[in-house]
């Protein structure tokens, strides 16, 4: 059994460790960290540069749809709005949210590691997601893109005039820090375990890294590739997705959808893995299924790769494709159905706390299961030309990487927070920003269903009059959610220097990460742990005086 | 098992490791996982010419038939010679031979300049025979646009190739004057092991190129 987590949590509870991984304050330790933890560190804070900024383009699209007749921007500014808040969320943002952020803070302790396999790639990676933010930011100052974060040929190669060369090659450098994130948690995960750590003794959030990491590491370069092939196009005034030449530009939503089907993957199997752990330890209750939970992401990973043609259901794909890709499409219900069940099955008979945390994975199941079941009316393909490229659509995807991905990230930055900062955040104010950030995102997105299947089009700010009830309930909404958004933000940086002190297991968790100090020293452990069972090892009866909604 | 760093006897192990066999290990599965991304990355690229292919079969064999079989030949001979001697370089650094391994080290990126050297030339004497699409492009037999597809093709799967080996040639002369320096004694030959691995990839991608794209046209 993993070291019983109680009995040392008693013998420190309370303290803030001295010896530990922020010691050192200058900026040169900093910018030349190979430490996995403030790696995690540096990208939280990249990453939520971006976040904000795309989060504006966000909000001034949902002023201007206040109106059905535009009053703030031209068409054009529209475009380029939809396209800054796509790229940047998707590939700025959510790509590398909870991989980068909390699979770098706590997958080597998780698996008794003093850091990743390759230490100075995790901060080159970091460098290179920089520059590539540098050059799409660059791109943006310039006069932004306005062909969709798609990019979709020929309009992205030969007819837009905006600045898609530059945005291209910003996405194309950020892409390889994907890749070395990827390979570099396959080879940590393969080669780095503690002694007596197993494969199917793995916390399920490590499972869920590694069906992510396959995903970076083989989808990723066909994206870079594409890119690459768009960009030399658009420069030289020809190339193989050029009709002129005979080439085929559904070619490009071939090789795009090949990666960015598997890319949504990237967008919910980190979320998953951070559920699973939130959901276990507040029913105090061994997860149900471990198994199959963690094959359920394997199975996701592979499958994602076999269905990018439900993308194409109405760009001349032949029909018996779109069929096979219709059933396949099906076929990833099947795991991520094994993952809903398999949680809400945890949660019979455990004793559950409404913790922060909790919270947000409860919203997460609910959000999920919202956006995966609108998912498959999307995989058949009559519904699909009914609805394809309507809000129906976007609804359904803001439900998976909003309210799913988000929604983890965010239940996943409050139950490790203790751990990264050692210190606790406001509990209240955490439970009030779980519960605004829940009501705010249905208002956004659940008109935006009723919007599209009524024939609303995506990328569009005029719109008929009887539409405009719906899109003032999600501009609404959408404020609501800015506020469940800033609050965590402000009580993050006020509990970093005055949160109480956390002390190492403030949830009595049985993970490794909580074996050692809080903040934990710089190689994690005072010595390797050893493992010699299964994980979650919780116990309601052992734990009936806890209560962990008000610690 | 302790955190301590590993005594000096044993040098080169990063901190993170607990001995130089799980380092090796892992940059050797890192290179492998390293390596599968490049395939995908070409694999757009060949997905590319096989659609092509397969469209326009009869201009893609017609136009292959203006490349130049002898150098692309002789390329193909000058890249399997020089992974002959990554191989050599290999079992020299295991056997810590360090004069030979400076010396085969420099052999294949030698042999790498030879290709590049050559490459050049070819892509001169496509550019006076007017292949180079969009710049004198012309084509006297029927579908030129089609024609420019698979030239357009060549260029950038040689090009991206041709980048690969680049790449690699730097690497070569960097090891050979870490190995100069006897950086690789003690076992520590990681390095020189995951270059090769590197090596051998940019050999093979120019052993499918060679065929696919001067080959089609030949009976």
């Amino acid at each position: 059994m993993i070291r019983d987590a109680t009995e040392i949590d008693i013998k420190t509870r309370g303290e803030f460790a001295r010896d530990n991984y922020l010691s050192e304050h200058t900026v040169r330790s900093w910018l030349l960290t190979t430490d996995h933890k403030r790696i995690g560190l540096l990208y939280l804070g990249t990453i939520l540069i971006f976040f904000l900024i795309a989060s504006v383009a966000a909000a001034l699209m949902r002023i201007e749809l206040l109106t059905p007749q535009p009053k703030l921007v031209t068409s054009e500014t529209y475009n380029k709005l939809f396209t800054i808040h796509g790229v940047l969320m998707v590939w700025f943002f959510l790509i590398p949210s909870i991989p980068t952020v909390l699979g770098n803070f706590v997958l080597p302790m998780m698996i008794g590691a003093r850091d990743v396999a390759f230490p100075r790639l995790n901060l080159m990676s970091w460098y290179i997601f920089v520059a590539g933010g540098a050059l799409a930011l660059w791109s943006l100052i310039h006069g932004g893109v306005d062909t969709g974060w798609t990019f979709y040929t020929p309009y992205s190669t030969t007819y837009a005039n905006s600045h898609v060369i530059s945005m291209a090659a910003g996405v194309f450098v950020a892409g390889f820090s994907t890749i070395v994130t990827g390979m570099n948690f396959m080879v940590t995960t393969h080669k780095m375990r503690a002694p007596g750590l197993t494969w199917f003794r793995l916390p399920l959030f490590v499972w869920s890294l590694y069906a992510t990491s396959l995903i970076m590491v083989l989808a990723t370069p066909v994206l870079a590739i594409t890119l690459a092939l768009i960009s030399v196009e658009r420069f030289w005034g020809v190339g193989i997705f050029d009709p002129k030449l005979g080439g085929d530009p559904v070619l490009f939503q071939h090789l795009f959808w090949f990666y960015s089907h598997p890319a949504v993957y990237i967008m919910i199997l980190p979320g998953m893995g951070v559920i699973s752990e939130l959901i276990t330890c507040f029913s105090r209750k061994r997860i149900f299924g471990y198994a199959w939970v963690g094959c359920a992401s394997m199975a996701i990973a592979i499958l994602g790769f076999l269905v990018w043609g439900h993308h194409m259901f109405v760009s001349s794909q032949s029909v018996y494709a779109g069929m096979i890709f219709s059933i396949l499409s099906f076929l990833v219900a099947v795991p991520s159905g094994i993952k809903v069940f398999n949680w809400t099955a945890t949660l019979r008979k455990g004793a559950i706390h409404f913790a922060t945390p909790m919270l947000y994975a409860l919203g997460f199941i609910g959000l999920f299961t919202i956006g995966g079941l609108t998912g498959l009316f999307l995989a058949a393909l009559a519904v699909d030309v009914h609805v394809h490229d309507t809000y129906f659509v976007i609804a359904h995807f803001h439900y998976i990487m909003v309210g799913g991905m988000v929604m983890a990230f965010m239940g996943g930055l409050h139950y490790w927070w203790p751990k990264i900062s050692g210190r606790l955040y406001p509990e209240f104010a955490g439970k009030l920003a779980a519960m605004i950030t829940f009501i705010g995102f249905n208002l956004t997105f659940f008109p935006q269903f009723i919007l599209g299947y009524l024939g609303q089009p995506r990328r569009y700010h005029v719109y008929p009059p009887e539409f405009q009830i719906f899109h003032v309930l999600s501009t609404a909404g959408a404020s609501i959610l800015g506020i469940g958004y800033l609050m965590p933000l402000i009580y993050f940086i006020w509990a970093w220097r005055h949160g109480r002190v956390a002390g190492p297991n403030p949830w009595r968790a049985t993970g490794l990460e909580w074996q050692t100090t809080s903040p934990p020293p710089k190689h994690n452990f005072k010595e390797t742990p050893i493992v010699t069972g299964p994980p979650y090892m919780y116990s309601a009866e052992k734990d009936v005086d806890l209560n962990l909604a008000s610690i | 098992m302790s955190i301590s760093i590993s005594p000096a006897s044993e040098p080169f192990v990063g901190e993170q490791f607990d001995d130089i066999e799980q380092q090796r290990d892992a940059a050797k599965l890192g290179m492998w996982i390293f390596l599968a991304t490049e395939v995908l990355f070409f694999g757009g690229l060949f997905l590319g010419y096989t659609i092509y292919r397969f469209t326009y079969g009869h201009v893609f064999v017609e136009a292959s038939r203006k490349l130049d079989v002898l150098i692309g030949g002789t390329n193909t001979a000058v890249l399997l010679i020089s992974s002959l001697l990554m191989a050599f370089a290999v079992r020299a650094a295991k056997l810590d031979q360090r004069r030979a391994l400076v010396g085969l080290l420099a052999g294949t990126a030698l042999l790498g300049c030879v290709f590049m050297s050559l490459k050049a030339v070819e892509y001169h004497k496509d550019y006076v025979d007017h292949l180079v699409p969009r710049m004198g492009f012309k084509w006297e037999g029927a579908d030129p646009g089609n024609a420019e597809l698979f030239y357009w093709i060549y260029f950038a799967m040689t090009g991206l190739h041709a980048i690969h080996v680049t790449v690699g040639i730097a690497i070569m002369l960097v090891l050979a004057l870490l190995a100069w320096l006897g950086k690789f004694a003690h076992g520590n030959h990681n390095a020189v092991e995951i270059a090769g691995l590197y090596w051998h990839f940019v050999d093979i991608v120019w052993v499918f190129l060679f065929p696919l794209l001067y080959l089609v046209g030949h009976r």
